[in-house]
């Protein structure tokens, strides 16, 4: 194992071999941080627990289009050869379920019993580009306000975070047209891509922060050099080659605030199932429900939040009513919100080009084709008549 | 929450044409059947207990679907005697199983299982007691949700809205981090057009939905049978899809009307 254990400064380059990601790992548990990345489960690469490199899912790779997931062996050993899956970060930061507070009846009033606030400290490893644009994205919209949100603010605080650049870009990937990837360029205490490359098996570490820096300095490495960053730039450069999907973003928030009327939202409507798998799948969708339950008795009550979705007819119930009585409202709030008005309240998109709402729709809607239809007939109105709901 | 004060409310468990699988669910309540009792009056409840005490009663939670003429009048005095009713599962909130009766001839039926078929009694159609009388409040589900059961006599003892979502499945398979079983797997899966409240029983063990809560609250089925089509499932297989329990609910009736069409117009062409 080549070099010593030197402090390699924020910005630098080093190269670690393939056994150095074991040393990493085993570092971030002897810190305390609960290491979470991708694993092979349920016929998916999914996130969860990891113990070891073991359960990275070693050798494999997908194919993805729109409704389609499949994974299938690659001809190498690689460890992150394959493109981001159903799950994204959030599930972590924010999680999809999770009990705010209970109280218990004291006489004619209540007390609180208050949560025990501690979550684990998670190291995210894997997170791809697109992901480090949507845990951004989501630290916008839960802790760079006047209104923090306590939950997200810990959890966040604490992770830390192991970038994957990508090698492979999925056939729904579309982060090049967003401008989100595919190289992790902020959001990272270490990034790493993968080479594989004659005969040899190493990563390309890049130190993205002073913490980093000294985690890094535990794992066996040295700097490296011109040949091996020029391979890990050739990779990256390779997969920006490759992406499955393009998106015109030019001006798309008018684009599509001047098309409320266009026939395209009649035409996803008859295919959405209003199902909300696509707003569960993206890493920036943020909206929750907030539930309160009682026991039986009456004397112990908790308020839950959950995860919420605007295609269901709940999400919009006021004085006795959902607003959005249609499929067709809802798919066009959710788009013009998600690439249009996002841009106007957070001064960013709300879409990463992730790809994951286009595979995991069950019948393959496609947001970048339906943004496409519509520009493509900028203009054109169903009737003159504005329709309810 | 207000302060519960006075008399216990008054608990009815009531069966119509079903298995008696719902009233299980109620007594599958276990640890919690002792907090029930403790809150309530179980007044009519035979599964239970042969002890009945007369109505009105404040709570009537109803299993079964309405199949003979004998039961039309006896739910209308359920419900006269019901200050809040709920049709629990399948059979009371969609017809049921034995629904499937509606898509065919009852008295051929009749003529070919029973010997003397006059001694039958029975009505054409097995509908929810909603084609009755008025309900309060429907929970969904072959077997219906322990879970949700609880929740509603809890939200009903505590005067509040029960929390009874009336989503898609998918929802919570993706609050639960499953992966989708038809974007990864392939499976025929109704959880995009059914409602929620399993607890995603069948896709967390790598099966596909078979729609046994019914239909959801806005259920595309032709969007997704077309899906489905493409990914090479037959007519007459989605059509058996979607005639199962919740057979006769409107959405599912509709699309496998739909698929038996097809099936027709395929075995013609064929033909």
């Amino acid at each position: 194992m080549a070099g010593l254990p030197v402090a390699q400064p924020v910005g630098d380059r080093a190269v670690m071999e393939r056994e150095g990601l074991q040393r990493l790992l085993e570092i971030l548990g002897a810190r305390g941080y609960q290491i979470v990345g991708p694993t092979f489960r349920d016929g998916a690469i999914l996130y969860d627990e990891l113990t070891s490199i073991d359960d990275l899912p070693v050798g494999w790779t997908d194919d993805q289009e729109g409704g389609t997931y499949r994974l299938r062996r690659r001809t190498d050993q690689a460890l992150f050869g394959y493109g981001v899956g159903p799950h994204s970060w959030k599930k972590f930061l924010h999680p999809a379920v999770l009990r705010l507070w209970r109280a218990r009846r004291d006489g004619l009033g209540f007390q609180f019993i208050p949560e025990d606030e501690s979550p684990p400290r998670y190291a995210l490893v894997g997170a791809r580009s697109c992901d480090l644009h949507a845990i951004a994205i989501q630290d916008r919209v839960f802790v760079a306000g006047p209104y923090v949100d306590p939950a997200y603010k810990v959890r966040r605080e604490n992770a830390l975070v192991v970038a994957v650049n990508c090698e492979h870009a999925g056939g729904t990937c579309f982060c090049v047209s967003m401008g989100t990837g595919p190289k992790a360029t902020f959001g990272f205490d270490l990034a790493l891509t993968e080479v594989l490359e004659a005969g040899r098996h190493y990563f390309v570490v890049e130190v993205g922060t002073e913490r980093g820096a000294e985690i890094f300095r535990g794992v066996p490495h040295r700097e490296a050099r011109a040949e091996e960053r020029d391979a890990a730039e050739r990779i990256v450069a390779r997969a920006a080659e490759r992406m499955g999907r393009v998106m015109d973003t030019t001006d798309i928030n008018h684009l599509l605030y001047r098309n409320p009327e266009h026939p395209r939202w009649d035409n996803v409507a008859g295919r959405c199932l209003t199902c909300g798998n696509c707003t569960m799948v993206c890493p920036t969708c943020f909206c929750f429900i907030v539930e309160d339950v009682n026991d039986l008795t009456g004397e112990v009550t908790e308020r839950v939040r959950r995860w919420d979705v605007c295609f269901t007819t709940q999400f919009t119930y006021t004085a006795g009513k959902p607003l959005r009585l249609s499929a067709r409202s809802r798919y066009r709030q959710w788009l013009t919100h998600k690439v249009g008005s996002w841009i106007d309240q957070f001064g960013t998109s709300g879409c990463v080009g992730c790809g994951r709402c286009i595979t995991w729709c069950p019948v393959a809607i496609d947001i970048t084709e339906e943004v496409r239809a519509i520009r493509e007939t900028d203009g054109a109105r169903v009737g003159a008549v504005e329709r309810p709901g | 929450m207000p302060v519960r004060t006075g008399r216990k409310p008054k608990l009815a468990v009531w069966k119509f044409a079903s298995c008696d699988g719902c009233q299980l669910t109620l007594l599958d309540c276990e640890d919690e059947l002792l907090a029930i009792a403790g809150e309530v009056e179980i007044a009519y409840f035979l599964e239970a207990s042969r002890a009945i005490v007369k109505g009105p009663y404040d709570l009537s939670v109803v299993e079964g679907s309405i199949s003979s003429p004998e039961q039309v009048e006896a739910i209308r005095k359920v419900r006269q005697q019901s200050k809040f009713l709920v049709a629990m599962g399948a059979c009371a909130s969609g017809g049921g199983i034995q629904s499937l009766r509606n898509f065919a001839d009852v008295k051929e039926y009749m003529q070919a299982v029973y010997p003397t078929p006059e001694y039958v009694r029975t009505l054409d159609k097995s509908l929810p007691m909603s084609a009755y009388v008025p309900v309060d409040l429907e929970l969904k589900g072959c077997s219906p949700s322990k879970a949700q059961l609880l929740e509603v006599i809890s939200a009903f003892l505590n005067g509040r809205r029960p929390n009874v979502p009336t989503h898609s499945v998918c929802v919570d398979c993706k609050r639960q981090g499953i992966a989708c079983v038809i974007v990864a797997l392939g499976l025929p899966c109704l959880g995009p057009v059914t409602q929620t409240g399993c607890g995603v029983l069948c896709p967390s063990h790598r099966r596909a939905c078979y729609g046994c809560f019914g239909p959801m609250e806005t259920p595309n089925t032709e969007s997704l049978g077309a899906w489905f089509t493409l990914m090479g499932v037959p007519s007459d297989s989605l059509m058996r899809l979607f005639r199962t329990f919740n057979a006769y609910a409107p959405a599912f009736k509709e699309a496998s009307e739909r698929y038996a069409s097809a099936e027709a117009t395929h075995s013609h062409d064929q033909g």
